[in-house]
C-alpha cells in the first residue's frame, strides 16, 4: 500500500474517532444545559460531568490531530481550505474556544453559572454544523480558484440544500450518538432515573437522524453523481449501516444490553462514514486535490506514518488506562471514587 | 490593499500568539513545579507541600483550558491566515507539528488521570509518577513547536528548485541549526517564569496576610527553582546570542544597532537613533558585543549594513532585546538576594521590599517572554521562511482578515478576564489555611477513630 493511501486511511479513521467522541461531548453539553433549564439536572448532570471532566481535552486533541495530519499529508489542503475557510474557520475557532474554556470555568471554578452552561451547551450544537461545512465544500463547486486566488461561493453554499441537509444530519447525529452513549453510561452507573431520561432522548433523536441521513444522501445524488454512484457501489456497507440502526432501536426499545446498543451506534455510523469516505476517493477536494496528486513528498509521508505508528503505541495503552479508570471502573462511574 | 491584508494578518497572528504564549508558558512550566512540590511533600511527609501541589493543579487546569483553546486557534490560524506558508512549509515541517499534537495528546490523557486520582493509589509515589508524562508531554510540545520556529529562522532539510521541492529530509528540517539554542532558551525561560509566578503569589499572600508556614515554604521552594532557572536562562540567552552572531547576524546586528562590521565591537545599551542612524544617549560597554557574540573581545561582528536594505529587520527590536535581557538579570538578582538574606542572618528574607520585588517579578517575567518572542518574530522580518519566502507572499488575500482581528481581540479579552475572575474566586473563597485546618480535622478524626477501635 502506498503512503498516500495509508495517510488518508489514518486520517479518515481519526476523523471517525473524532466524530464519535466529539458527538458524545457536544451532545452531553447540550443535554446538561437542557436538563438544567428544564429542572431535571439533578438527574443527569452529575453523571455527565463525571464522564466529561477527565476526557474533554482528549476530544479536542482528536480534532487538532486530524487537522494537522491533513495539512501534513496533503499540504495543498492548506492552500485551498485555508484560503476559502478563513471566515467560517475563524467562527469555528471562536466557538471551540468559548466551549472549551467555559467548560473549565464552569466545572473547575467554584461557582456554578447558568450562562457558562448555556454557552457551553449552545456552542456544542453550533460547532458540528460549522465543521461539517468542510465536508460540503469537499464535494466541489463551492471553492473556486482564479489566478491562484481561492474564493468561497457564499451564496451558492448558503442556498444549497445539500449543505443544509448535512448540517441537519450533523446536529441530529450528535444528539443521537450522545444520548445512546449516556444511556449506556447511566446503565453502568446503575442510575435508574437518569437511564430513563436518557433512553427517552436516544429514542427521540433516532428518527430525525435517519431521516436527515436519507435526505442528505438524496441531495448528494443530485449534486455529485460520481460520489453518489461510488457509494451505491458500496450498497452492502450502507445496508449494514441500516441493519445496525435497527438493532440499536430494538435494543433501546427492549431496554436491554445498552453497551451493545452503543457499539451498534458506532458501527452504524462507521459503515455510513466509510461508505461516504471510500466513495469520495480519489478526491480530497473535488476537483483540485486528489489523494495521489496532493500528497506530500515520499520522505515526509513515510516519516509521518512512522510517527503515527510510534505515537499509537504510546497512546493506545494510555487511552486504555483512562478507559479502565473512568469508563469501565464501576465504582468510579457510580461516584464511589 | 495587499499591504493592508498582510498587516492585518500579522496583527491577527501576533495577537493570538501573544495571548497564547502566556498560557503556553504556564502550561510548560507549572507541571514541573507541581511535580517538585508533590515529590517534596512525599519525601518530607509534609502535607503542606502536597496541598501546594493540589492547589497549583486546581489553578493550572483552568489556565490549561485557555491554553488548549488558544493553541487550537493558532494551529488553525496558521492555515487560515498563512495558507501559502503552510502549503510550502507543510511539505518540510509537518513532522514536528504532527509530533507536537501527539505530545499534547499524551499530556492531556495523563493530566485527566492525575486530576482525578489523588486518593486512588495507596502508594503516593504512583500518583507522583503520573506527573512525569505530564511534564514530559508539556516540555516536548514546547520542543516541537520551537523546532518549527527554528526552521522559519534557519530553513534546512530541503532543496527548492523552481518552486518545487526536490528532496525533503524531515529530520534535518526539525533539527535545524537554530533548534538547540532556541529550545534551551524557551524551556529555561518558561520554567523561570513559572517559578516567578508561583513565588509572586506566595510573596503577595505574605504581604497581604502575613507569613504562614505554608506560604513561607511555597516561597522558599519557588525561589530556589527561580534561582536555578534564571541562571540557566541567562546562559541560554548567551547561547542564543552566539548562535545569532554566527548564523543570523542581521538579527543580532539589528538588536544591537551594530551597523558597520567591526572588530572589538561595543555593546550598546538602550539610547535612541537620530535621523542619520547615529546612536545617542546610549550606554556603551567597550568590546562587549564582540565578547557576547564570540567570547572574544576582539572578534569581528558582522554589521547590519552588509545586508540589502529590504532584508533588514526593523531597528526597534533593539528595545525588545534590551528590556528582555534586563528583566532576565533583574530576576536573577532578586532570587540571589533572597538566598543571600536567607543565609546572612542579619537580614530578613521576608523584608517587605524584597517581597514586593518578588511580586513584581511575575509580570516582568511574562513581559520578558513576550518581548523575547516579539524579538524572535520581528527580528526575522521581512522573511517568514528566512531566505525563501517573504511575509507578504505567505498571507491570505482575503480582506475579511481585518474584522476578524477585532473578533479575536474581543474573544481574548473575554477569555482573559473570565479566567482571572474564575481563578480569583477559586482561591479567595478557599485560602490554604482553611484547607489545612480541614485536613488536620480529618486526620484527628481518623486518629480518634483508630484509637477507639481495639486493634
Amino acid at each position: 500500500m502506498s503512503y498516500e493511501i495509508i495517510g488518508i486511511s489514518v486520517l479518515w479513521i481519526f476523523l471517525y474517532g473524532y466524530l464519535i467522541v466529539a458527538s458524545i461531548d457536544f451532545g452531553a453539553g447540550f443535554f446538561a444545559f437542557y436538563a438544567r433549564a428544564t429542572g431535571k439536572d439533578h438527574l443527569i448532570n452529575r453523571l455527565i460531568s463525571r464522564y466529561l471532566s477527565p476526557v474533554w481535552e482528549i476530544t479536542n486533541v482528536f480534532f487538532v490531530f486530524f487537522f494537522i495530519g491533513l495539512i501534513g499529508f496533503f499540504p495543498a489542503a492548506a492552500h485551498y481550505y485555508g484560503s476559502s475557510l478563513l471566515v467560517p474557520g475563524s467562527i469555528a475557532i471562536v466557538l471551540i474556544a468559548i466551549r472549551g474554556s467555559f467548560y473549565a470555568f464552569e466545572n473547575y471554578g467554584s461557582k456554578k453559572n447558568i450562562v457558562f452552561l448555556f454557552l457551553y451547551g449552545a456552542t456544542g450544537l453550533l460547532i458540528p454544523p460549522s465543521l461539517s461545512v468542510a465536508l460540503v465544500l469537499s464535494e466541489g463547486g463551492f471553492i473556486i480558484e482564479n489566478n491562484n486566488v481561492v474564493t468561497l461561493e457564499y451564496m451558492k453554499l448558503l442556498t444549497s440544500p445539500l449543505a443544509w441537509s448535512i448540517v441537519a444530519l450533523a446536529i441530529t447525529s450528535v444528539l443521537f450518538i450522545s444520548a445512546s452513549f449516556l444511556t449506556f453510561y447511566a446503565d453502568r452507573a446503575d442510575d435508574q432515573p437518569a437511564l430513563k431520561l436518557l433512553r427517552g432522548y436516544a429514542l427521540f433523536w433516532s428518527t430525525p437522524t435517519i431521516i436527515a441521513a436519507f435526505t442528505a444522501f438524496l441531495y448528494l445524488s443530485q449534486y455529485n453523481a460520481r460520489h453518489f454512484q461510488n457509494m451505491m457501489n458500496l450498497w452492502w456497507l450502507l445496508g449494514l449501516s441500516v441493519v445496525f440502526f435497527l438493532i440499536v432501536l430494538w435494543l433501546l426499545y427492549k431496554e436491554r444490553r445498552y453497551g451493545w446498543a452503543f457499539i451498534s451506534v458506532m458501527l452504524q455510523f462507521g459503515c455510513a462514514f466509510f461508505a461516504y469516505g471510500i466513495g469520495h476517493y480519489p478526491y480530497i477536494l473535488d476537483p483540485y486535490i486528489t489523494v495521489q496528486g496532493g500528497a506530500t513528498g515520499e520522505a515526509m509521508g513515510i516519516a509521518l506514518v512512522a510517527v503515527f505508528i510510534g505515537g499509537l503505541l504510546l497512546l493506545i495503552p494510555s487511552l486504555v488506562l483512562v478507559f479502565r479508570l473512568f469508563l469501565f471502573d464501576a465504582d468510579y462511574v457510580k461516584g464511589k471514587r | 490593499m495587499i499591504i493592508d491584508t498582510v498587516l492585518w494578518s500579522r496583527l491577527v497572528t501576533g495577537l493570538t500568539l501573544s495571548f497564547h504564549v502566556i498560557f503556553a508558558t504556564i502550561g510548560v512550566a507549572i507541571p514541573l513545579m507541581i511535580a517538585i512540590a508533590e515529590l517534596v511533600g512525599i519525601r518530607k511527609q509534609d502535607h503542606h507541600y502536597t496541598l501546594m501541589a493540589k492547589r497549583w493543579t486546581r489553578g493550572f487546569i483552568i489556565s490549561v483550558a485557555v491554553g488548549v483553546v488558544t493553541g487550537t486557534a493558532i494551529s488553525l490560524q496558521l492555515a487560515l491566515v498563512w495558507p501559502n506558508f503552510m502549503q510550502l512549509a507543510g511539505n518540510v515541517i509537518a513532522l514536528p507539528l504532527f509530533l507536537e499534537v501527539f505530545a499534547f495528546f499524551f499530556e492531556a490523557i495523563f493530566l485527566g488521570i492525575y486530576l482525578y486520582t489523588w486518593d486512588r493509589f495507596r502508594n503516593p509515589y504512583i500518583h507522583w509518577l503520573l506527573t512525569i508524562p505530564i511534564v514530559l508531554g508539556a516540555s516536548m510540545s514546547a520542543f516541537f513547536i520551537t523546532t518549527v520556529n527554528g526552521f522559519m529562522n534557519q530553513p534546512a532539510g530541503f532543496t527548492l528548485e523552481h518552486g518545487q521541492f526536490t528532496a525533503v529530509y524531515p529530520l534535518q528540517a526539525m533539527f535545524n541549526e537554530a533548534t538547540p539554542s532556541k529550545v534551551f532558551h524557551v524551556l529555561t525561560s518558561a520554567y523561570m517564569t513559572g517559578a516567578a509566578l508561583l513565588a509572586a503569589i506566595a510573596a503577595f499572600s505574605i504581604l497581604r496576610k502575613g507569613a504562614t508556614d505554608y506560604t513561607k515554604k511555597a516561597l522558599k521552594l519557588m525561589m530556589s527553582v527561580l534561582l536555578v532557572f534564571s541562571f540557566l536562562t541567562a546562559l541560554a540567552g548567551d547561547t542564543a546570542a552566539k548562535f545569532l552572531a554566527e548564523h543570523q547576524p542581521e538579527k543580532l546586528a539589528a538588536a544591537e544597532w551594530h551597523f558597520e562590521t567591526a572588530k572589538g565591537a561595543d555593546l550598546i545599551f538602550f539610547g535612541w537613533l537620530n535621523a542619520e542612524r547615529e546612536v545617542i544617549g546610549a550606554l556603551h560597554i567597550p568590546k562587549a558585543l564582540s565578547f557576547l557574540a564570540f567570547s572574544d573581545f576582539n572578534a569581528e561582528v558582522t554589521g547590519l549594513n552588509e545586508f540589502p536594505a529590504d532584508e533588514q529587520p526593523p531597528l526597534w527590536v533593539h528595545y525588545l532585546f534590551d528590556f528582555m535581557a534586563s528583566i532576565g538579570f533583574i530576576l536573577l538578582a532578586v532570587s540571589a538576594f533572597f538566598f543571600l538574606f536567607l543565609f546572612w542572618k542579619k537580614r530578613n528574607e521576608y523584608n517587605r521590599w524584597l517581597l514586593r520585588a518578588i511580586v513584581l517579578g511575575a509580570p516582568l517575567a511574562f513581559l520578558a517572554v513576550e518581548l523575547g518572542w516579539f524579538y524572535a518574530e520581528v527580528g526575522r522580518q521581512p522573511w517568514i521562511i528566512r531566505g525563501y519566502m517573504r511575509v507578504e507572499e505567505a498571507a491570505t488575500t482575503s480582506p475579511s482578515i481585518m474584522p476578524l482581528f477585532f473578533l479575536f481581540l474581543l474573544l481574548y479579552i473575554v477569555l482573559g478576564t473570565l479566567c482571572i475572575i474564575v481563578l480569583r474566586r477559586l482561591f479567595r473563597n478557599n485560602p490554604a489555611e482553611v484547607e489545612l485546618e480541614k485536613i488536620a480535622a480529618t486526620h484527628a478524626a481518623k486518629a480518634k477513630e483508630e484509637g477507639e477501635l481495639p486493634s
